[in-house]
């Protein structure tokens, strides 16, 4: 099918797409990188009576750090952090090893972070990521500014705590220190499909002994998962050495964590090729192999000083 | 809609709907059939083309999205006097096609790659990550992966003094 017909605006300034956004008695939709919208308007799931392409905005693109955080501006697209150098530290790390499992290079010089965010789909890996780090969400109406912690944001499979008139102009996310080891992995059944399940973690070592665990899971629940008690489990064990086997021992912390994270933390819905059963079973592997692979993380960082130089 | 779209050169004016995708725009608007539709949906790859240097899929786009820029398509990448591009002379020497549906796609995100950054041939999980980009039923992929190594082993031979 072909998109419906549609009011279309590209507004040069943020205050402009502001008032374009303020016609709440109509279906108006931003066009950030069009990689999920043009799809949905293509399947005629979508049929916006206004689109407002923000990609001639000035100062939307940014990507800048500020006093501990970086802060995604709304045009930064998911290319940009195929890099690890992006941004500084472990965050970069994580960003990098996440990324390269969305879509394609040239769907990932178009699609932005922040549109992401703004779509919400439980198979996305930004959003998971950015729950788990603690993420702010940055919107603007032509009325007020707000900033939505992300922990309140996301409210089901493609629901968000933004009003129909605010444009998330950015998302901060908080640097990670460098005694921090980063993990993510992916299960799916092609390239061209989304996650059947993905994880996201960060470790912060103290003296060989986790002070704290992230763990964010993908496509584990209608809407993103901060695996809270798994990462509970996790705090005070030994992050240890990687070790060599291709399984780690039945009672390791890292597998212990991840059965937790099945049991407790996840609520996967049953998917044509995997039901409940199999996610939880998938989800409790995956989160004891990205445990391990932060593990490593951290150690061959330490050995090179952890001056969060790349992998 | 009035826009200006440069396509391999050439300024097109034209009046277009909103809603119209930057890929029937070019082939129907501006009778470049080279660029393919397959899926329409971004994931077969046969689409895409070129938009200020970057490969993107042209199903994903809307044409007004492109008013002012520059589109480069398959029919661009031999020279004006003919000369097949180092990436058709590599797909044919590589036997990269069977049906050749898929080959403007795949010749597009392998130029704008290329374009982009000589040296790809020194990285061959990036070389993975294009071939991957697009879907092709008949060939297999091998040849095509040889076919871009090729062309980018050629023309970073070219670009040493
Ligand atoms: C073949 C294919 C495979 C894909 N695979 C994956 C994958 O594995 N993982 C994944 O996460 N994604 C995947 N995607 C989706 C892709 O990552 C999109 O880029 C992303 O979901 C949306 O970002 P966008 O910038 O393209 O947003 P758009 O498509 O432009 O917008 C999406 C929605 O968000 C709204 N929006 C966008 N920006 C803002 C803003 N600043 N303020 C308010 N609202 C806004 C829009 O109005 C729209 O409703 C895939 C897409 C394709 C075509
Ligand atoms: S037609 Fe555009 S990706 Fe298939
Ligand atoms: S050559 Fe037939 S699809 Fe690729």
């Amino acid at each position: 099918m072909k998109p419906a017909t549609f009011d279309y605006v590209a507004p040069h300034t943020v205050h402009e797409t502001l008032d374009a956004l303020g016609d709440t008695e109509r279906d108006v939709r931003v066009l950030a990188g069009g990689q999920s919208l043009i799809l949905e308007m293509h399947l005629q799931r979508i049929r916006p009576d206004l689109v407002v392409d923000i990609n001639r905005v000035a100062g939307l693109d940014h990507l800048n750090l500020d006093n501990g955080a970086v802060r995604v501006g709304a045009l930064v697209r998911h290319g940009v952090f195929e890099s690890p150098q992006a941004v500084p530290g472990p965050l970069g790390r994580l960003f990098a090893l996440a990324v390269v499992n969305i879509a394609h290079p040239p769907i990932r010089a178009r699609g932005t972070m922040v549109g992401s965010l703004a779509w919400a789909h439980p198979a996305s890996e930004w959003c998971a990521i950015a729950l788990a780090l603690d993420a702010a969400i940055e919107v603007r109406s032509a009325d007020r500014a707000r900033e939505i912690a992300v922990h309140d944001y996301f409210r089901g499979a493609l629901q968000t705590a933004r009003a129909r008139d605010e444009l998330i102009t950015s998302v901060r996310f908080p640097l990670l220190g460098d005694n921090t080891g980063v993990g993510f992995i992916e299960h799916r059944r092609t390239h061209f499909c989304f996650a059947q399940v993905a994880v996201a973690t960060a470790l912060a070592v103290h003296d060989g002994v986790i002070e704290q665990a992230r763990i964010g899971l993908v496509n584990c629940a209608d809407r993103p998962v901060r695996a809270r008690a798994a990462e509970q489990a996790l705090v005070g064990a030994e992050v240890g050495s990687p070790g060599t086997g291709y399984r780690l021992p039945d009672g390791h912390p890292f597998i212990r964590a991840g059965r937790i994270a099945a049991e407790q933390d996840a609520a996967p819905l049953a998917e044509p090729y995997a039901d409940p059963e199999y996610r939880r079973n998938a989800i409790a592997v995956l989160v004891g192999r990205t445990l391990r692979q932060a593990a490593t993380d951290y150690q061959v960082q330490a050995g090179n000083g952890a001056t969060g130089g790349r992998l | 809609m009035k826009i200006k779209l440069t396509v391999n050169g050439e300024q097109h004016s034209l009046d277009v709907e909103p809603r119209r995708i930057l890929a029937d725009v070019l082939r129907e608007d501006c009778r470049l059939t080279g660029t393919h539709l397959g899926c329409e949906h971004g994931v077969c790859g046969a689409c895409t083309v070129l938009v200020d240097g970057e490969a993107v899929r042209a199903c994903l786009m809307l044409a007004v999205q492109c008013d002012g820029r520059s589109v480069r398509t398959v029919e661009g990448l031999s020279s004006p006097d003919g000369e097949p591009h180092p990436l058709q002379r590599a797909f044919s020497a590589e036997h990269a096609l069977q049906c050749g549906f898929c080959t403007p796609g795949f010749l597009m995100v392998a130029a704008g790659a290329l374009e982009a950054d000589p040296t790809i041939a020194d990285d061959s999980e990036r070389i993975d990550g294009l071939v991957e980009s697009n879907i092709c039923r008949c060939t297999g992929y091998e040849p095509i992966r040889r076919a871009i190594m090729r062309a980018a082993a050629e023309s970073a031979s070219r670009g040493k003094p």
